[in-house]
């Protein structure tokens, strides 16, 4: 498979290997040390850290800018952006502004609403929406033009990530709607927090039952759970999240000072469950706040050290 | 129709309280069927305003008039000969009518006394609910006829998004999510396929985005 972009993460997908992401929501605040500091924890133990856009609409230091800061240290960044923000002008000159970095990997959202965040009254604006921002990056990486159709001069080399959320409601077009972002352009999927790891079998089944498992990377998305409190945060307040009730219960049976211990052993659990399931090309380890976790659960979980693709 | 809702008194007051003789000004279309600014809510505004300025030992004149529309001149043109006589005029019509109202009479401060809400349709008695943001580029015939622009809360023309749950939109256990709507409603004239048809990025140009709109009908001008 001839590779598209520079990316270290498409390089590891095209190699065969079972990929490893993790994500660093940027601080509220702009001192860079804190960025750096969660991305030093991980940076040996994965492929590529995500970084997020604004999450939950709470404002944060710039996904951009905390990518730049990932990448002068040398950690490979996913530069996550939510059409929620930025009309398509905007969009295409950050996307520039990413390439300029040789930022190499882009992760497509539509971003929560506003209305969850510290801004309710603000305005949203998506002018595009998350799978027309995934045809923008390939057009403008693939046509090497703007989406006004003039020439871009050093098109951006970028590998085209997207989300799935195999919970969401309704059900019956989660894989339709996956197809629909691959033929928008999707090379890589990165996937809600599994924790209803049946359902998320079931999703996958029918993934594969049309062969979209070999259009695109899926990775697995797990979120260990600190706490009972969080477990059923996750699951009563959290859109699109589902959190079985065994799982709850499990939590909520451990003695408070062993959950967060519990909460990794679920996590290890699952990946190991998935590893095996077909269509799941690796995992993305979204450790909120907990960053220093991941080299334990990449480490137990049978994926240290992380292979070198050369 | 244009759907509105009043404001608060107070805020009326704060507009008017100075004021010696006031006409409070109905309409007797949209805001009339969605209850907000016809000629019962005329009535109702007035006898508040009467009573609060007795309260305040005031005597100001306040008189009612509800016009069949307030965006046309013609209708408009009925209270030409009184409208002088006001030192304020309170129009309960959308904010079209208020501003068209303004446009005509240079003289008179014109006050909004309803908020102008969305363009909307009558659920049940006392239950309003959107359905048109006036995009300019109706797309209804892609989407079973349910709009994404203005019932979805992030207008994903490529939707759901993943915060999807139970039918109901992320923002709200009260609000219907579009895109729910739109996949039950295509499956049930046969269409589901057409849900993986990427609905192409949208020609904003026609909506707000474009500036101040104007349709233009060379044929029908007299
Ligand atoms: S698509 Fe545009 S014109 Fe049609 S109902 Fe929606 S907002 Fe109104
Ligand atoms: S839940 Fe439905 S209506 Fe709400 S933002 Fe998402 S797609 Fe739109």
């Amino acid at each position: 498979m001839s590779l598209k972009t520079p990316s270290k993460l498409e390089k590891m997908l095209s190699q065969g290997h079972l990929a490893v992401t993790s994500e660093c929501g940027p601080p509220r605040g702009s001192d860079p040390e804190a960025i750096r500091k969660k991305a030093g924890l991980i940076k040996d133990y994965v492929d590529a850290v995500n970084v997020t856009d604004n999450q939950t609409s709470v404002t944060r230091m710039s996904s951009l800018a905390a990518c730049i800061h990932l990448k002068l240290m040398g950690v490979e960044p996913i530069f996550q952006m939510v059409t929620r923000d930025r009309n398509r002008i905007a969009i295409q000159s950050d996307i520039l502004g990413a390439a300029s970095f040789d930022i190499f990997n882009m992760l497509c959202l539509s971003g929560d609403h506003q209305s969850f965040g510290d801004n309710p009254k603000g305005q949203n604006v998506h002018d595009l929406d998350s799978m027309q921002l995934v045809q923008t990056v390939r057009f403008m990486r693939d046509e090497g033009k703007f989406l006004g159709g003039g020439d871009i001069s050093r098109p951006p080399k970028i590998f085209v990530g997207a989300a799935a959320n195999p919970f969401a409601d309704p059900f019956e077009i989660r894989v339709p709607r996956l197809a629909k972002k691959i033929a928008a352009g999707a090379e890589f999927i990165q996937t809600q927090c599994i924790y209803n790891l049946d359902k998320f079998e079931e999703w996958i089944k029918g993934v594969c039952d049309r062969g979209l498992h070999e259009k695109t990377a899926i990775l697995a998305g797990v979120t260990p759970l600190k706490s009972a409190g969080m477990a059923k945060f996750m699951k009563n307040r959290v859109p699109g999240m589902d959190v079985p009730d065994e799982v709850v219960k499990r939590m909520a049976d451990t003695p408070k000072d062993k959950q967060a211990d519990e909460g990794i052993a679920i996590c290890i659990e699952t990946i190991e469950r998935l590893k095996s399931v077909e269509g799941v090309k690796g995992f993305h380890i979204m450790a909120i706040e907990w960053e220093e976790k991941v080299p334990e659960i990449v480490e137990r979980a049978g994926l240290y050290p992380r292979p070198e693709t050369g | 129709m244009i759907v509105a809702e009043k404001k608060p008194v107070e805020e009326i007051i704060g507009y008017v309280k100075d004021c010696q003789k006031i006409l409070i000004l109905g309409c007797n279309e949209c805001v009339t069927v969605c209850e907000a600014g016809g000629k019962k809510e005329v009535g109702v505004l007035a006898s508040t305003l009467r009573m609060y300025f007795l309260n305040q030992g005031k005597d100001v004149k306040i008189d009612e008039i509800t016009l069949e529309r307030q965006c046309d001149h013609e209708y408009l043109e009925e209270i030409r000969d009184v409208a002088d006589e006001y030192d304020g005029i309170v129009s309960l019509a959308c904010g079209v009518g208020v501003q068209f109202m303004a446009e005509k009479y240079h003289s008179v401060p014109i006050y909004p006394g309803v908020n102008t809400c969305f363009l909307g349709a009558t659920e049940q008695r006392g239950l309003w609910t959107e359905r048109c943001q006036a995009c300019g580029n109706c797309m209804l015939a892609l989407t079973g006829g349910i709009c994404p622009v203005s019932r979805c809360a992030k207008r994903l023309l490529n939707g759901p998004c993943g915060g999807s749950s139970n039918g109901k939109c992320e923002i709200s256990k009260d609000i219907d999510c579009a895109w729910q709507l739109i996949i039950d409603r295509l499956k049930a004239l046969g269409r589901l396929e057409d849900y993986e048809k990427i609905c192409d990025i949208k020609d904003w140009s026609t909506d707000r985005a474009g500036g101040p709109r104007k349709v233009v009908r060379e044929d029908v001008q007299i």
